[in-house]
């Protein structure tokens, strides 16, 4: 029997040029949204993705609640109050421009995937009477249910709606295509994008994209400090391949970014540190209101922000007295106290008061909607949940009924970390926008996870929609312009470079990654030192200069996992030139210089850019982008004017 | 820039003399098929954002888990298969999380 080498033809090298007005890099839930809305607008689009459109991204295989709806017909509070808050609780350092457009656009956007077929409400009528659901409008809740601005949503049936809605707008999806760089007119970093270069990720062929406008929707960095050879696709919450491919690429043509000094202690994932996300016993997030119990069946109480023990279940759902709402949600980790809603006493307080381990999660004493709606929509709607985790352990004899789900961790982490383990989560740094979601790079648009302090999936929707049509606009009376020879010449050079050593005496993927992180922990872990960051940058420069001439890929798949980890390489070098820049600590940043006293007073952003090698900050208020309301009125009269003529 | 990249089969090893044919198993087998009810229809191979499966060479047969390490775990593959039963998520052992009847807690 012949013994093939590859499946598909291969292409190495050849070339394929592509045109359009509207280039979307990234096909996850903010490039489709970007994608749908700027073809609405009438433009032509293209929309590249390195997975599978229909289901890629971090949002792809599923969604169980949307945040931030504020203006759906039952919240009670306005975007106005809740983007302060967002703002306020963070001490400023948050994306009050993006957060705005999240609580402002966000429900129009659910609007948008109910027409395009997701299921948003109960229309099946299976959750009637519930405590969490308005009668008139089938609108479920979750958290603060007298608020109600977050809705539980059935978001396994979002991305597949999406991508219908592309096909059906005529948007042309190039799937398994990684984009590599951003191409600039006549060649240097700084100048305006005028397309993108890209390989795919089985044929190993070679793109040429040719756009009047660009839209960055690609994920946030990681695997910088996690990274397990063994098991990769485990190493972080986010997808496998979602590695920040968007923060290096428009590092190297001269995009501005902020807040990449952030980093949280690892929560998340790390082959074999925790377990799969919602599927260990937890109260947070997805489980949020299950009951805790200890082994000897002895519940671990709810307490108020004043501590102040819950004692009926309805009220794990309310505000505290005198407090109008609180938020929880994907980065709401630690909120201050004017924003703290409902939480179990903490572990070690239970511990100290003789609760014995392992804590459990205990569901058979909820009513009957509560417990459904966290185990069977919930835990089967939230991203890797419907199959790894309600499949499964249904099939495997899970009785929510009979059945506790052990706790292994403090919260909903489910994991114990080292001090030196760092993520980009919580609202980690990224490209800095401005009020057109443009970036500092002319015809380079911004949205999702590319965005500083960006997070979850109603942020990725609404900035990407908002960031559509703004690309469009700008789009509609723009040229396109003919890349520079030499730039795309050195892009193949770049790219293909490690096809041409030999797998005996090379260095892989994968050993290339483990040894980034482990200079980001050894030299960039919790505690900065300045100098153990130079001596960081000095080892990732001999990655740069020597390390990575002498790697090897054996087939294109293998390759796109190599430009991955050099795309690491380099969003790791943003991060240590950022830290050396901030010179003192910072508490909502969970930055920690060594020897410095923590930051009084209102703090400043620090922005980073570089231009031929040479680096340059700048600092920045944190409420730059100024009055919210104002000033997004003033950016989108049409979007405005339309909807009050719906109205 | 001249193309030297050739084929595959080429570049694959500097020489294959005195090499030996011997797998290794991974460290987990994220996608379990089951080849009796598997129709070879690469539903899974395509909806992978990760691509991790391959078709298989012979045609209807089952995909080739390729790089299985790579898997998110998020069972989009299962979700898209037409026929109930011919693939399976498996987490590794080490992501298996216990849970126990109450009645047996005290």
């Amino acid at each position: 029997m012949a013994i093939r080498d590859w499946p598909y033809q291969l292409e190495w090298e050849k070339e394929e040029t592509i045109e359009t007005d509207v280039l979307v890099l990234g096909g996850g839930i903010a490039g489709c949204m970007a994608a749908i809305a700027a073809a609405q607008s009438g433009q032509k689009v293209i929309l590249v993705e390195k997975g599978a459109t229909k289901r890629s991204g971090a949002g792809g295989s599923g969604c169980d609640h949307w945040e931030s709806a504020a203006t759906n017909p039952c919240s009670k509070i306005t975007p106005e109050e809740l983007t302060v808050a967002m703002l306020d609780d963070n001490d400023g350092f948050n994306n009050g421009i993006s957060h705005y457009i999240e609580c402002r656009e966000g429900y129009d956007r659910l609007l948008d995937i109910e027409k395009m077929g997701g299921k948003i409400r109960d229309t099946g009528d299976e959750f009637k009477g519930a405590a969490f659901r308005d009668e008139k409008t089938r609108l479920l809740f979750a958290y603060d249910y007298l608020n109600r601005y977050t809705l539980r949503v059935w978001g396994t049936t979002f991305k597949p709606a999406m991508y219908n809605e592309l096909k059906r707008l005529g948007v042309k999806i190039i799937d398994r295509v990684m984009v590599t760089s951003l191409l600039t007119r006549s060649g240097p970093a700084g100048n305006r994008i005028i397309g993108a270069t890209g390989i795919h990720s089985r044929t190993g062929r070679f793109y040429i994209f040719k756009a009047k406008a660009s839209i960055m929707c690609m994920s946030r960095p990681s695997r910088i400090w996690l990274f397990s050879a063994s098991l990769p696709g485990l190493c972080e919450f986010r997808p496998t391949q979602c590695v920040g491919d968007g923060h290096a690429m428009g590092w190297r043509a001269g995009a501005e970014f902020t807040m990449m000094e952030k980093s949280v202690g690892a929560e998340f994932s790390a082959s074999g540190r925790s377990y799969p996300p919602y599927g260990a016993g937890n109260n947070h997030n997805t489980w949020y209101g299950a009951t805790l119990i200890d082994s000897t069946g002895r519940e671990i109480p709810y307490a108020d922000r004043d501590g102040n023990i819950i004692d009926n279940i309805s009220g794990r759902f309310k505000p505290s007295s005198g407090q109008k709402f609180f938020l929880k949600g994907g980065s709401v980790d630690n909120p201050k106290y004017q924003y703290r809603g409902p939480e179990t006493l903490p572990f070690s307080e239970m511990i100290a008061k003789g609760y014995k381990l392992p804590f459990y999660t205990d569901l058979s004493g909820l009513p009957e909607s509560e417990r459904r709606v966290i185990w069977g929509m919930m835990v089967g709607e939230e991203g890797k949940t419907k199959i790894p985790v309600y499949k499964n352990y249904t099939e495997a004899g899970f009785d929510p009924e009979k059945h506790v789900l052990q706790c292994y961790g403090t919260g909903w982490t489910s994991a114990q970390f080292l001090p030196d383990e760092r993520q980009l989560f919580g609202l980690p740094g990224g490209f800095l926008n401005d009020w057109d979601l443009s970036t500092n790079l002319e015809g380079l648009f911004v949205a999702g996870d590319s965005l500083y302090a960006s997070n979850c999936y109603g942020h990725a929707a609404a900035t990407g929609h908002y960031a559509g049509r703004h690309a469009a606009e700008y789009s509609s009376d723009r040229e396109k312009m003919e890349p520079d020879k030499k730039q795309v010449m050195a892009e193949k050079e770049r790219i293909y470079s490690p096809v041409h050593n030999k797998p005996s005496t090379s260095i892989g993927w994968k050993e290339l990654n483990m040894g980034i992180s482990k200079i980001m922990k050894n030299y960039c872990g919790e505690v900065k030192h300045d100098e153990l960051l130079k001596i960081g940058l000095e080892q990732l420069a001999e990655y740069e200069n020597k390390i990575k001439s002498e790697t090897y890929a054996h087939n294109p798949h293998e390759l796109v996992r190599l430009l991955e980890v050099f795309d690491i390489l380099t969003v790791s070098e943003i991060i240590i030139h950022s830290c050396l820049r901030r010179k003192t600590s910072s508490k909502p940043l969970c930055f920690i210089k060594y020897n410095s006293p923590e930051e009084s007073g209102t703090g400043k952003l620090i922005t980073i850019r570089q231009e031929d090698n040479i680096i340059t900050t700048r600092e920045l208020n944190v409420d730059f982008f100024g009055d919210l309301s104002e000033n997004y009125e003033k950016h989108n009269k049409k979007y405005v004017s339309e909807k009050k003529g719906f109205g | 820039m001249k193309s030297t990249i050739k084929n595959m089969s080429a570049k694959k090893r500097d020489s294959d003399e005195g090499w030996f044919n011997i797998a290794e198993m991974p460290a987990a087998n994220p996608v379990i098929i089951n080849s009796e009810k598997c129709t070879g229809c690469n539903s899974c191979v395509n909806i992978c954002q990760v691509d991790l499966l391959v078709p298989n060479v012979v045609k209807g047969a089952p995909p080739v888990v390729m790089f299985p390490g790579e898997c998110w775990y998020c069972g989009c593959c299962v979700v898209e298969c037409p026929v109930e039963g011919a693939i399976k998520l498996r987490h590794p052992l080490i992501n298996r999380a216990y849970w126990i009847a109450k009645e047996k807690l005290k």
